[in-house]
């Protein structure tokens, strides 16, 4: 839903990243309003993944130019716990598997962290259990999952599922959701996409990062952005994702390849 | 207190001869034993790092402890109250830990004689009555806690002791006839600086099963010498589980012997070092027949400065052909200035067997810590919660007197 007075909720300006010694990220714009649904399209290897690494502050990752402010604040100086406390989401790639970790403990420790941002009372054990036996519904998961370890022995769908069960808990503003459709099977992705879909309001807003149509045909986007080399190449409305899907990307390369000439040409040549 | 752990330590055994001098006489039902044991001190010279079994841990820091024996009990914590079917006893190695109880059916005392056939046995059988922790035990015990499990009898025990500001020596001899089953809980406490020598030997009959949990919390300036010694004939199982968090010094040694083999033996080991902690568990199994079975997971948690030994023997003579045996070690390092020095020792002779060992050394992964903060856990609370993670493999083994005594909390703090 495109409302040109929404309030802006991220704001990234010519963002620039590295991994070790790898510049990935050469200048990210995007803007998102409270109830957008953004997708990021691109190849891998074009930076998408970066992306929402960088804005949920993996470690791994360096900022080196731009900015990014959250609702006004500068998202780059918080701690990756401090992001998702005040209501950034990244739902990963490839949820991690923590044996040993109960997923209901690990689900209540971080609403509870969560809701302690937000004013609210900490939950105690029965009042968590009643909402996120409420929240599962969302996911239509097997309550049998709250019992095992995090992610410990899930079934692809099953840790995205669960994913999408602590976005429910969670309520963020910003969901960035890393190719939540990969190894997804079509029930699946209908169930995971039916909860983004239920998440959403006027409120929030979220940044799917996907390869595929498939998951823009179950959630419709706003805004489609291209990637391609570490920056946004073209924005388009939900049909350009349509036109990927017929096109292909090599089209992409093309528009890459000239840009990139532009730039390489020295200042004697531009003149 | 003067006495600590990290003070330099003086000329290796100086003190041993004075300390011995000073020992009250030999008395008691373990007179003889005592008096066999200072005589084995004093001929015998304290392990030194000369030594392959000491070549990590230390024993010279001992003179730096209060070694006088216990006159008297150091109070008990406040624990959970006991399960109503498990019967508590208090190890003090002062007062008589049965005076004034009824033994639930199928527990007895071992009489005078049984007890001189049987004590020291499991000791020799399993080779080790002559190493220096025995020794020292035998020249201080003055008491045993020998009781027979009847056959085809269940009995849950637990068994706690505090170290007082001294030395603490324990001595266990239980006899297990055969199918009998015994639930054995020990929780070992120090809260101040002293020595705490435990020797425990167990003998099962055919078809016993024996499930001893050990958790020992100690103090920075307070070490254990600990010896668990179990003799298993065919078809009894033993599960042994211990933990060990906050020692100064921890050296820890099950030895298991399966007599002809076909017994199950399942090892399980959790060793917490932080500061300038040492624990050091030595475990030797050996099978003394065939299709005998081991599974054995130790784990270590080093930060600070601290350092964890492991060493595992396993011996597989001829005679044991179809052995199938598994060891391993898994140790999280949470510091640049912990150390974690592990080793798997198997020798094989026969050649039908499976002995698999593996040992890895990690630091808390980045993936899993950024998966906890990016749900809005901090770094210390999620680094919490994967350590304990770690520790949760060996601790929901343990039997629930001993896990109820060792709140995962305090056990975490104790190893914060």
């Amino acid at each position: 839903m495109i409302r040109p007075d929404a309030p802006v909720l991220l704001e990234i300006r010519d963002l620039e990243a590295r991994v070790e010694d790898k510049a990935i990220l050469k200048g990210v714009n995007l803007t998102v309003r409270a109830g957008e649904i953004h997708a990021v399209m691109g190849r891998n290897g074009s930076g998408k993944s970066t992306l929402s690494k960088v804005l949920a502050g993996h470690p791994a990752y360096t900022v080196t130019a731009g900015s990014v402010t959250y609702r006004g604040d500068n998202l780059l100086e918080l701690d990756p716990e401090q992001r998702a406390r005040i209501g950034v989401f990244l739902g990963f790639q490839y949820p991690v598997e923590i044996p040993g970790v109960s997923n209901l403990e690990f689900l209540r420790v971080a609403t509870n962290a969560r809701r302690a941002e937000q004013g609210h009372e900490e939950l105690d054990t029965f009042a968590f259990e009643d909402l996120v036996r409420e929240r599962l519904q969302v996911v239509q998961m097997d309550p049998a999952f709250l019992e095992r370890s995090v992610n410990e022995g899930f079934s692809g769908g099953e840790k995205k599922r669960n994913e999408i069960l602590q976005m429910a808990l969670l309520d963020p503003l910003v969901a960035i959701l890393d190719e939540t459709d990969s190894g997804l099977d079509i029930d699946a992705l209908r169930i995971v996409a039916g909860g983004v879909n239920q998440l959403a309001n006027a409120d929030n807003a979220t940044l799917l990062i996907t390869h595929y149509q498939r998951l823009l045909d179950a959630i419709t986007p706003d805004y489609v952005h291209v990637m391609a080399a570490g920056r946004i190449l073209r924005t388009g409305g939900k049909e350009l994702a349509l036109e990927l899907e017929q096109r292909g990307y090599d089209w992409v390369d093309q528009e890459l390849a000239a840009l990139e000439a532009a730039q390489t040409r020295t200042p004697a040549e531009v003149a | 207190m003067g006495a600590s752990l990290a003070a330099p330590a003086g000329r290796a055994s100086a003190w041993l001869t004075p300390w011995l001098a000073q020992l009250p006489p030999p008395a008691g039902e373990l007179a003889a034993v005592q008096q066999r044991g200072r005589r084995a001190l004093a001929e015998q010279p304290l392990p030194s790092a000369r030594e392959e079994a000491w070549r990590f841990t230390d024993l010279s820091l001992l003179a730096q402890l209060p070694l006088q024996l216990a006159s008297s009990a150091a109070p008990l914590p406040t624990l959970p109250p006991a399960e109503p079917d498990v019967l508590r006893l208090h190890l003090d190695g002062c007062g008589d830990p049965l005076a004034g109880l009824d033994l639930p059916d199928g527990l007895q005392p071992l009489s005078a004689a049984e007890l001189a056939q049987g004590l020291g046995h499991t000791l020799a059988a399993t080779g080790c009555e002559h190493h220096w922790p025995v020794e020292l035990n035998h020249a201080t015990a003055g008491r045993v806690l020998a009781l027979r499990v009847a056959s085809r009898a269940r009995v849950r025990l637990e068994l706690v002791s505090t170290q007082p500001a001294a030395l603490l020596p324990l001595r266990v001899l239980l006899v297990l006839e055969e199918k009998a089953q015994l639930e054995l809980s020990q929780v070992l406490l120090a809260q101040q600086a002293g020595l705490t020598s435990l020797v425990l030997e167990a003998h099962l009959a055919r078809s016993a099963r024996l499930e001893h949990g050990l958790v020992a919390l100690g103090h920075p300036d307070a070490a254990l010498l600990g010896q668990i010694a179990l003799e298993q004939e065919p078809e009894s199982a033993v599960a042994l589980t211990s933990v060990s968090a906050g020692w100064g010094l921890a050296r820890l040694e099950p030895r298991l012997l399966q007599v002809d083999g076909q017994a199950q033996s399942t090892l399980r080991g959790l060793q917490l070092v932080d500061d300038h902690q040492i624990a050091d568990t030595h475990s030797h199994v050996q099978f003394g027949g065939p299709e005998g079975q081991l599974d054995q997971l130790h784990k270590a948690v080093a930060a600070g400065q601290g350092r964890s030994v492991f060493n595992g023997a396993v011996r597989v003579p001829r005679a044991a052909q179809r052995t199938n045996a598994a060891q391993l070690s898994r140790n999280l390092l949470l510091s640049d200035r912990a150390r974690i020095d592990t080793k798997p020792e198997l020798e094989i002779v026969a050649d039908d067997v499976k002995c698999a060992h593996g040992a890895t050394v990690s630091s808390l992964q980045t993936d899993e810590l950024f998966y906890l903060q990016s749900r809005g856990i901090d770094a210390d609370q999620a680094a919490g919660l994967l350590k304990r993670a770690f520790c949760e493999e060996v601790l929901r083994q343990l039997p629930t007197p001993a896990r109820s005594s060792c709140p995962l909390e305090r056990l975490l703090l104790e190893a914060r």
